[in-house]
């Protein structure tokens, strides 16, 4: 007899992985030996808009699971200032989010000095009909329209928020490899 | 884009002698908004392909009047990667979109509702379009036996070998629209078939060759309009249950028509769990030999695809990166990367959105 937390777990996961199968278009014929993410990655890139398609890099092409983002934002405090992002994706994918890092440090209320970014489709509001597409430009609107009123840096909202000016200055600072915040 | 010309006016009534030459879609917007208060139609001029999942999120209800195959197959699979499942696997219906396409030709015409992965879509029914109209070339070159043969050659033959051409340039290309290019055609693919004793060959048949004139006539359409327009009534305001699934109309003598349910197909490419498609292929195919294949195989028609199997990138084109590391490939033998029974993935953005294809490659020396 299986317990009744198990069988429920067991449950759990043949939904998981049915859900995979309709996401991914995979058929589960018990013969896939590919990883559940490489299909849905696959996808995601052929459907990657050029100015993302163009800055991404991956240091091992075949497996498709970690890549770096160059992204220089088109306006804003942070305009044309190159930002690298580090983005990790877990063989869940798209069930789970990828994992995505700053690796530029950079002062912002969504994005903590370890490179944490608060963004969220990465974590709560994250969906598997969201794709690369949808978190590259989600990543490009953090440094649009930074979001002081949900922060994660809660020191650089408060200043963006009551000296903007400051803001502005300590960010440039930043920017220049100068990492004071005065 | 589609701009309106002088031979549209007889049928297509939101246009007039002064609207030749404008934008189709932004014409026949500003006369909806002209005529019927409360209504507001926006134009949009671009291909259907450049508009985002966002764009299409914003409606409620598609009805499609496209003029071709790749552009419903386009639509169909976009529509049907918008409609999302719970995690039970249940359609979550506030993300599905009624899609209502209707055709015509000549006197027959269809109207069709599919409703994303609950009824059948247009991927499912692919294999009842009748063949294209398309001649071997042998045919074309050795035993042709119809007007369209000759016209077809010239088209495909004589007129890229004739330097000299009478009042055209050697550079031309050939414009369905030219009465001086249709005249020459003409008068070349006359002689072809006195030639191979075939008759037929007229001038309008020659029009019709060049440009693929498809016959339309405005009952023909304003009936398919009409069922469509029902359809979206329906849907829209639950006042009846919708067309289940397809239409089709026959005005050639009398009038019959018809409507019955399309199955969904369980294998279905786009709304269904497809199972492995199969390809033999000589293992001196190179990878790029065999990307030229997937464009012009009937089954995938794929003019950029991506190819990957389980652990290796063979050939990824839309990432810089990736597509200056994987180039090298292209050159290779297939046989060299791809083992004999492995499944390749193939994707193509461009012609079937959101659709991953399995295929299962074996090896057959010619």
């Amino acid at each position: 007899m299986i317990g009744f937390k198990q069988k429920k777990k067991l449950e759990q996961e043949q939904k998981t992985q049915q859900a995979t199968a309709s996401v991914t278009g995979i058929v589960s014929g018990g013969e896939v030996r590919k990883k559940g993410y490489e299909i849905r990655v696959q996808k995601d890139l052929d459907e990657l808009e050029p100015k993302w398609s163009d800055n991404l890099k991956t240091e091992n092409v075949d497996l498709l699971n970690h890549f770096t983002l160059t992204l220089s934002p088109d306006e804003g405090i942070w305009k044309n200032h190159a930002h690298v992002f580090d983005i990790s994706v877990p063989d869940e994918y798209p069930i789970k989010p990828p994992k995505v890092l700053c690796k530029t440090k950079v002062y912002h209320p969504n994005i903590d000095q370890e490179g944490h970014i608060c963004l969220n489709i990465l974590r709560e509001d994250w969906k598997p009909v969201l794709n690369l597409n949808a978190i590259f430009t989600g990543l490009h609107f953090l440094f649009l329209e930074p979001n002081p009123s949900d922060p994660l840096d809660t020191e650089a909202a408060n200043v963006y928020e009551k000296d903007y000016d400051k803001f502005k200055r300590i960010a440039n600072n930043y920017m220049r490899g100068n990492y004071s915040k005065y | 884009m589609d701009t309106i010309d002088t031979s549209n006016l007889n049928r297509q009534f939101l246009f007039r002698d002064k609207d030749v030459g404008k934008s189709k879609s932004q014409t026949a917007a500003d006369f909806v908004n002209d005529r019927v208060p409360g209504v507001e139609v926006t134009a949009h001029m671009c291909a259907i392909q450049e508009k985002d999942d966002a764009f299409y999120k914003s409606f409620n209800i598609v009805i499609c009047g496209l003029d071709s195959v790749e552009a419903r197959r386009w639509i169909n699979s976009q529509l049907i990667s918008l409609c999302e499942r719970d995690e039970s696997g249940e359609v979550d219906l506030s993300t599905m979109i009624p899609y209502i396409d209707g055709g015509t030709e000549g006197f027959k015409g269809q109207a069709r509702v599919i409703l994303p992965r609950m009824t059948s879509c247009y991927e499912c029914t692919l294999d009842l379009l009748p063949p294209q109209v398309t001649y071997p070339m042998c045919t074309l070159a050795s035993t042709p036996r119809l007007p369209e043969h000759c016209i077809e050659y010239v088209l495909e033959k004589t007129w890229s070998e004739t330097s000299n051409k009478e009042d055209i340039g050697d550079d031309e290309k050939v414009d369905g629209d030219n009465p001086v290019h249709i005249k020459w055609i003409f008068a070349k693919a006359s002689e072809r078939a006195n030639q191979f004793g075939i008759r037929g060959v007229t001038y309008r048949l020659t029009q019709g060759v060049v440009k693929h004139i498809i016959p339309a006539i405005a009952s023909t359409n304003a009936i398919i309009a009409s069922a469509c327009t029902n359809e979206a009534l329906k849907l829209a305001t639950l006042c009846s249950s919708s067309m289940d699934d397809y239409m089709l109309y026959n005005g050639n003598e009398g009038i019959y028509t018809y409507t019955y349910r399309n199955e969904k197909r369980a294998a279905c490419p786009v709304c269904g769990t497809p199972p492995p498609v199969q390809m033999t292929i000589s293992p001196d195919t190179t990878v790029e030999q065999y990307r030229e294949s997937l464009a012009e195989d009937p089954r995938f028609l794929f003019k950029n695809a991506s190819l990957r199997m389980a652990g290796k990138t063979i050939y990824l084109p839309n990432v810089k990166m990736i597509e200056e590391a994987t180039r090298p490939n292209l050159a290779k033998k297939m046989s060299e990367l791809v083992p004999d029974g492995a499944e390749l993935i193939v994707t193509d953005h461009r012609a079937y959105k959101g659709i991953a294809i399995s295929v299962k490659i074996s090896y057959k020396k010619e």
